[in-house]
């Protein structure tokens, strides 16, 4: 008896696994031709509530094309990652959102639809988008490899109590004036300036910023990088000196990786805070539009030769089509309702972004002070981060760095342009 | 044989300290379980003051918690069942046989435990897409594809131990069943299986725990369906804010069966190591 | 990872081990059994870890950044260049590594050896009965039982420099120290990292002791103490050396765990270690995911394997030696 049961035996407890667990699978791309897969980004309070502002979009979208739209909302921490799977793949799903700066690495992958002028006219056309913000979306010279969704830029928010105790009646414009009120504002708990020391976009995103106001580039026009010029390493000492010279940021930021910058300036606990687009999460955490102020982010009082008048990236998020997609008919379709002007102001305002559609910015939804900040910062003084393919390794090799240095200054070590130097150059011998 | 003074004392000391280094963080997931956000965000403090139960309630709408706890229990049970069946096949055919290319079973098996996991994920990834797109058999994505992986992490372990479990019980148990006509199969099923329940039931408790506690793969290989809680509870901290009292909750909710579980057992594993692993 | 049937295996031309003879092992059959008993075994772990193996060293072999992914025929094959990038010290590429790799060398010794020390203790002085010795014994089980993502995100929550409860009691409490130090970047990151690892690992070696100590008849003790011996000598002469198989086998399984523990410094640090606590399990894992570059991250990862492969061959064949010997 025993060889053939036990033949019938192993077979079936390898048939087993399928069999007992294919409850599980439900990857929804290889459905009917009405369906798609959109993977959103997080912007709101939690992934479900992302969830709830989407869906009665979709549904509307649905109602209008009979086309169904499962989304699924993907936590920052996991999204490049999942994007990445999705791209060596083709497996995943149909349209994407993607942090702007993002766009040219992902481009590179060739996993992307590109929106050429026929693409582009199929969503609307190229003239629908604002320039600065199509910019951001993939390399120069190249078709863009997403258009713009949600646009966002780097602002100043102060506390205004603080600042009147203070006796301060105008928010600082230059690097210098902040250092000085902000040594002002310290005290009793208190503290100047809160950022995010240890989360690596942001400090990349703040040294290119810096960058720019001391003449410098990350990388040149060939695209190879340049990240130990002597433009920024006075850059990144200057942002870091923030904490280590100047002493108006509370050293417990440098572990700071979650946000919690914001849940500082929330609470009172810092008096200025540079985010993008803010509002919303302010007032989640109970603090009152009126309790706090937006400023464009300062200058330097004096830039070198050569420095630049910018003081935010092109924030954003764009969206994107995956090149594996069996429906690209239905994706652009998506990709037109989400940049359509209803859709654009219902989303951005949720969001407290800016819509990137020129029909739909002078929508009466975005003269709140906060947006009005916001969209002169983009129309005027924000620049677009290098849009080269190694972008995500930079964020990642000089964030990184950065988050070194600040944990040099918040344990007292420090911080000289030697050290700084040394760090950039170790990035730099990174990229390949 | 009686303990000294000295010796009693020190005793008391030293397992009082372990007692502490254990208990400390297991209290403060309690204790800010049932704070308010506000207060978990401010100077700690040993003693909720405005103790709630809010976290409890909140959890399960700022993430699917409920969904991830499903596909954790599905797929940890199903990959710890059918990696004990796999398990005690091979342990039989390992203890029981002679055969041409057992060692090499034994340093291949033990030499998995040393693959770095980073090394072979992608590869693993695409795989499970391409036989996906050849076969229609959805791994990527799926509660399958975990299952079939985190079924081999314990698959060694697992063999290891049964090995030891079942060369500790006599073969002449297994030569009287034979000498009363029982086949192999028989004999694995009616005798050496009986004899081993311990080890059985600690090996399947390892293997739940370990597809319960896995994070790297299943941040890669699963979706929004398929997420399990390692990765979801990710989800807490968010653009907003990392809401820590919830983040304490959930993970109490989600300890709570392996640990009670493992804790029920627990007389089994130290019964299946004593016979089994470490003769 | 039958480490005793590696036993059997060198030891299969000597006399049969423990002498009763009806434990001798059936004699070879040619018999499809043993074959279709171990199939199921053989067909997953081929599947799951040894052909995805096997192409993660053909992509240390490949010149795989983004431009390649999608379709790995594109990618350039450039040999050992990834080898000799990462291995080569003079580079940045290498000094990081070599960096990395001695963090984990550090750390693994210093929480395998903490674990056993801890675990040993434990399971000692919960060897003779008394009041409360079960809830105890539960509770030092319970880092173990915990998932590994709970017990890592609370600790990262105690570690936290100003809300957090480490700080609050060396700081405010105990008054140990002036200045509120940082545990989760700087250089108290890898005590922190050290911390959380031990007080994950040190139950499941307090849980196989306290297994081997089972086997250790109470006579021998009696006898030993009716010799005069004390606690110390006790320990020494009896406990340790019958504990050595629990041992030589615990180590191994520590080490192992340990040197490719991932999730504990992932879960920790949020995705980047400071370089302090660089572990080369996270080191590879940012080589490869965030900077896009797979082919180099194979490279580190099948220079990791094969200094494993060498070291566990190198364990397993000393202390096979002495026991042999012995």
């Amino acid at each position: 008896m025993s060889r053939r049961r036990l033949a019938i035996l192993t077979a079936a407890v390898l048939a087993a696994a399928p069999l007992t667990a294919c409850g599980g699978s439900d990857d929804p791309s290889g459905g009917s031709a009405k369906t798609l897969t959109y993977w959103a980004s997080n912007q709101g309070a939690s992934l479900e509530a992302d969830k709830q502002i989407l869906q009665p979009e979709l549904d509307r979208f649905e109602q209008q094309t009979g086309i169904k739209v499962n989304v699924e909302v993907v936590p920052w921490s996991d999204l490049l990652n999942r994007l990445l799977a999705a791209a060596t793949s083709g497996q995943g799903p149909d349209v994407v959102n993607i942090g702007n700066t993002w766009s040219a690495s992902l481009q590179a992958t060739g996993a992307m639809v590109e929106f050429d002028d026929a693409t582009l006219a199929k969503v609307g056309g190229r003239d629908r988008f604002v320039p600065a913000a199509l910019a951001a979306a993939g390399a120069p010279g190249k078709p863009p490899a997403a258009v713009p969704l949600y646009s966002l830029a780097y602002a100043l928010y102060y506390n205004k109590k603080a600042f009147a105790d203070a006796g301060i009646t105008t928010p600082p414009t230059t690097w210098e004036q902040v250092a000085e009120l902000g040594r002002k504002l310290t005290g009793d708990g208190r503290w100047g300036l809160a950022v995010e020391g240890a989360n690596a976009s942001e400090n990349a995103h703040h040294a290119f910023t810096f960058s720019q106001q001391y003449g410098g580039e990350w990388f040149d026009s060939a695209g190879k990088p340049t990240f130990d010029t002597p433009q920024n390493v006075a850059a990144v000492k200057r942002y870091v000196d923030l904490m280590a010279t100047d002493k108006i940021i509370n050293p417990s930021n440098a572990e700071y990786a979650q946000n919690q910058s914001v849940s500082d300036f929330a609470n009172g606990k810092a008096a200025m805070l540079l985010w993008q687009a803010a509002g919303a999460n302010l007032k989640s955490q109970n603090m009152a539009a009126d309790a706090y102020g937006v400023a464009p982010v300062p200058f330097l009082a004096a830039p070198p030769a050569g420095g630049r008048k910018v003081n935010s990236m092109v924030a954003g998020i764009n969206i994107a089509v995956f090149k594996h997609t069996r429906n690209p008919d239905a994706a652009l379709e998506f990709v037109k309702f989400m940049t359509s002007d209803a859709e654009q102001v219902t989303l951005n305002k949720t969001y407290g972004s800016l819509p990137p559609v020129t029909t739909a910015a002078s929508d009466p939804a975005f003269t709140a002070p906060e947006q009005k900040v916001l969209q002169a910062t983009l129309a005027t003084t924000a620049a677009p981060l290098p849009q080269v393919p190694d972008e995500s390794t930079f964020e990642t090799l000089v964030g990184t760095a950065i988050k070194e240095l600040f944990a040099d200054a918040a344990s007292g070590k420090p911080v000289t342009e030697d050290g700084v130097r040394q760090k950039l150059s170790k990035a730099q011998q990174q990229m390949r | 044989m009686r303990e000294t003074t000295a010796e009693r004392w020190a005793r008391r000391s030293v397992l009082t300290l372990l007692t502490l280094f254990v208990l400390v963080p297991l209290y403060v997931m309690v204790s800010s379980s049932v704070k308010p956000l506000q207060d978990v965000q401010n100077a700690f403090t040993w003693w909720p003051r405005r103790p709630t139960v809010d976290a409890f309630v909140d959890m399960w709408s700022t993430v699917p918690l409920g969904r991830y706890l499903v596909n954790s229990l599905v797929v940890s049970s199903v990959a710890a069942v059918l990696s004990v069946a796999v398990a005690i096949f091979a342990a039989f055919a390992v203890s029981r046989y002679r055969f041409r290319g057992r060692g090499l079973f034994s340093v291949t098996v033990l030499s998995t435990q040393m693959f770095p996991g980073i090394l072979f994920l992608l590869p693993l990834f695409l795989i499970y897409v391409n036989l996906g797109n050849a076969t229609g058999i959805q791994l990527y994505a799926s509660r399958t594809g975990l299952i079939v992986t985190y079924l081999t992490f314990s698959l060694p372990f697992s063999i290891w131990m049964l090995v030891g479990y079942f060369d500790s019980i006599p073969r002449g148990l297994d030569e009287a069943a034979q000498v009363d006509g029982a086949g192999p199969l028989r004999t694995l099923f009616q005798v050496v299986l009986p004899a081993a329940v311990p080890g059985v039931v600690a090996v399947t408790v390892y293997a739940f725990m370990t597809a319960w506690g896995e994070v790297l793969f299943a941040s890669v290989m699963t979706n929004e369906g398929s997420r399990t809680l390692a990765v979801g509870l990710q989800g807490y901290s968010t653009q907003f804010n990392v809401y820590w009292n919830q983040v304490m909750a959930a993970s109490l909710v989600v300890s709570m069966p392996v640990v009670a579980g493992f804790l029920a057992l627990q007389r089994y594993f130290v019964a299946g190591l004593t016979a089994g692993a470490v003769k | 990872m039958a480490i005793t049937t590696v036993h059997d295996a060198t030891g299969r031309d000597g006399p049969p081990r423990g002498g009763a003879p009806q434990n001798r092992p059936r004699r070879p059959r040619r018999s499809l059994l043993p074959y279709l008993l171990l199939a199921p075994a053989v067909v997953l772990e081929l599947a799951i870890h040894v052909v995805p193996m096997l192409v993660g060293a053909w992509m240390s072999l490949l010149e795989l950044t983004q431009f390649h992914i999608r379709d790995w025929s594109t990618a350039p094959f450039v040999g050992t260049e990834n080898y000799r990038m990462v291995l080569d010290l003079d580079s940045a590429a290498g000094a990081e590594l070599l960096h990395s790799f001695q963090v984990t060398v550090l750390y693994t010794v210093c929480s395998v050896g903490l674990s056993w020390v801890l675990g040993t203790t434990a399971a000692v002085l919960l060897q003779r009965p008394f009041r409360g010795r079960g809830l105890l014994r539960a509770l030092f089980l319970t880092p173990y039982a915990l998932p590994v993502y709970t017990a890592v995100i609370t600790w990262s929550f105690l570690f936290q420099r100003d809300n957090g409860l480490v700080n609050h009691v060396l700081v405010d409490q105990l008054q140990l120290l002036g200045d509120r130090p940082f545990w989760l970047i700087g250089d108290n990151s890898f005590v922190a990292l050290l911390i959380v690892s031990v007080w994950r690992s040190w139950p499941f070696a307090f849980l196989c002791v306290m297994a081997g100590l089972q086997n250790i008849p109470a006579d021998l003790y009696e006898a030993a103490a009716m010799d005069g011996a004390g606690f110390w000598r006790r320990f020494r002469s009896v406990t340790l050396p019958m504990l050595r198989p629990v041992n030589l086998v615990l180590l191994l399984v520590l080490f192992l765990w340990t040197f490719n523990d991932f999730n504990t410094p992932y879960v920790l640090f949020g995705g980047s270690a400071p370089e302090q606590a660089d572990l080369v399990s996270i080191h590879i894992y940012r080589s490869s995911f965030k900077t896009w570059d797979f082919g180099s991250g194979s490279a580190m990862s099948v220079a990791l394997l094969l200094f494993l492969l060498l070291v566990t061959a190198g364990y397993l064949l000393l202390t096979n030696r002495r026991r042999n010997d012995a």
